[in-house]
């Protein structure tokens, strides 16, 4: 346990070191990658622990983005308050989506997250009262907060980002290494040895999928400050792809390889789609290859024996 | 150290059977599926305390009887009494509260998972622990404690750091108990323990049953004769779903049916 711990320890050290040396756009990207790392961590919970791949994860990370865009533009609300509504409103939106999701397994518990993140990115194009539909949400300003720096700039957010996931990361740790996150891994490799022993397996699912909810809408608030801009972009079903994949890429059931699956995704998008539109094929490409050749992720390839 | 599953007034104490002393009772239990009555109006009483062999041709339903009694599949017809309460509708993981264990015929493990995090998983079931996120596992010195005791009474103990889908088919058969036992049942149902083991294998798990309290009420699978006949001394016959012999083994061994079908002398 210790190895990862030491790694993860040394590659945000380097980040915080190189930050101040980058042009405005990697760093811009940099920032990117922190934030969506949170979001696929918090799916490494369900996907990666539990055993539930879930294919809905941007309506958590969206519905949380547009508390803050709502908030913080049309309220002029402060941070502690789009924080908490924020965390609240994907919490919530979780805790109703996992009654009905967690019932179903395998490919059905696939469709139905899938079609209930359908039904959050139709209310955000179609509610356009509420969400100004597929314009968004523009001008969220950033907080004020008594940072080093002004948070308006790319350094000092950057870091405020930092801090942010390391935050998630360490209470994600905490969690996976409980009792409880062993139950999660129980509950991943046999469900019905589970009951047998005595565990209320839905109970215990539907706590992660909720909790799993309240990371994502975390990632979502970063999110929306970062941009300044929510739209439906945030919340449509390739956000959510794009997130089951870093995950499935970097390694799931070990939180460091989701978010370095997530660096990995960014980048390519970022840096592949200057030259072609067509990205997304090599992405594909990527992923088939990770399939064939190391079907338990990046950090699952160089860790030797089981998956912790 | 004495494994507090070996504990007898440990056992004693908690002990709360029905009025009549029965941990187990079936009243005409059945299920159908499709048109096919896998078990069929199957009534059992098991006493506090009592070991009983539950044997039958392949496909008499003895399988299927188990995970009716376990919860895993509900009846389609009877009533099923566990320690006097009535148990018919309840989950399969409030029945295991009540101080019900199973083992599974095919190994049914945490293949990616340590020998220790099996039982560690086995041991949490029941403790109050398990729905802990604040802090390590590995602070919970009770439930390792227990864990350890339950390998080293199976004879898993140097084995605790190897992923289950690393050890042998004969190990898995003991770990298999193990986390049975680390639930610290009242009852325990054992489905063919012995299945697919060397004859030393068996032997071995023969004495490993053998140790068992003897306060634990215990129901056994299984098609080794001699194993069954030895732990066991009520048998009951199970033919097609249907009880077709039920008393003690001297008994059940001369019932003329029961040769004819079954033992086949």
């Amino acid at each position: 346990m210790r190895g990862p711990v030491a790694a993860a320890a040394v590659v945000v050290a380097v980040l915080a070191l190189i930050a101040p040396l980058l042009p405005a756009y990697p760093l811009t990207l940099l920032t990117q990658v922190v934030i969506v790392a949170v979001l696929a961590m918090s799916l490494d919970l369900l996907l990666g622990y539990t055993g539930l791949p879930s294919l809905g994860h941007a309506a958590y990370f969206g519905a949380a983005a547009y508390a803050v865009g709502i908030l913080a533009t049309e309220r002029a609300a402060g941070f502690v308050t789009c924080l908490i509504a924020g965390l609240v409103l994907a919490t919530a939106t979780a805790a109703i989506f996992g009654v009905l999701a967690i019932r179903a397994v395998g490919t059905y518990f696939l469709m139905i997250t899938l079609a209930l993140g359908m039904v959050v990115w139709g209310l955000a194009f179609r509610w356009v009262s509420m969400t100004k539909g597929d314009n968004g949400i523009s001008g969220v300003p950033r907080p004020d907060l008594p940072w080093p720096g002004s948070l308006w700039s790319p350094l000092p957010f950057f870091y405020f980002v930092l801090v942010a996931a390391l935050m998630a990361w360490l209470v994600l740790g905490v969690i996976v290494r409980s009792p409880f996150g062993l139950t999660l891994k129980g509950i991943r490799e046999s469900e019905s040895r589970m009951r047998a022993l005595g565990y209320n397996v839905w109970l215990h699912k539907y706590l992660a999928f909720v909790i799993s909810g309240f990371f994502a809408g975390f990632a979502g608030i970063l999110w929306a400050y970062y941009n300044g801009f929510v739209s439906p972009v945030d919340v449509q079903l390739v956000t959510s792809v794009e997130t089951l994949l870093m995950v499935a890429l970097g390694g799931p059931g070990t939180l460091a390889g989701p978010a370095l699956g997530a660096a990995a995704i960014v980048f390519l998008k970022n840096f592949v789609s200057v030259y072609t539109k067509r990205w997304l094929l090599i992405l594909g490409a990527v992923y088939i290859g990770v399939i064939l050749f190391a079907p338990r992720g990046v950090v699952g390839a160089f860790t030797r024996g089981h998956r912790s | 150290m004495r494994p507090a599953w070996l504990d007898r007034a440990a056992i004693a104490e908690r002990d709360m059977t029905g009025a009549d002393g029965a941990a187990l009772r079936l009243e005409g239990v059945s299920r159908a599926f499709g048109g096919l009555r896998a078990v069929d109006g199957v009534s059992l009483t098991v006493q506090a305390g009592e070991r009983r062999a539950l044997i039958g041709p392949n496909g008499a339903g003895k399988t299927t009887l188990f995970n009716l009694i376990a919860g895993a599949v509900p009846v389609s017809a009877g009533r099923i009494t566990l320690f006097g309460r009535d148990v018919t509708r309840m989950a399969a993981h409030r029945r295991a509260a009540l101080g019900l264990a199973r083992t599974f015929q095919v190994s049914n493990l945490f293949p990616a998972l340590t020998v220790l995090e099996n039982c560690l998983l086995a041991a949490q079931g029941l403790h109050p622990a398990k729905l802990a996120m604040h802090r390590p596992l590995s602070g919970y010195r009770e439930l390792h404690a227990r864990a350890h005791a339950t390998l080293a009474a199976v004879g898993l103990e140097g084995r605790a750091r190897v992923s289950a889908r690393h050890l042998s088919h004969g190990e898995q058969r003991q770990l298999e108990i193990a986390l049975a036992l680390a639930t610290r049942p009242r009852l325990l149902l054992l489905d063919e323990p012995t299945a697919g083991l060397s004859p030393a294998e068996s032997a071995q798990m023969a004495a490993l049953l053998g140790r068992l309290d003897p306060a634990m009420t215990v129901l056994i699978i299984e098609h080794d004769m001699d194993i069954a006949l030895e732990l066991a001394r009520a048998v009951t016959v199970l033919h097609y779903g249907r009880v077709i012999a039920d008393g003690t083994r001297e008994a059940v061994k001369a019932d003329p049916l029961v040769r004819e079908i079954y033992l086949g002398a």
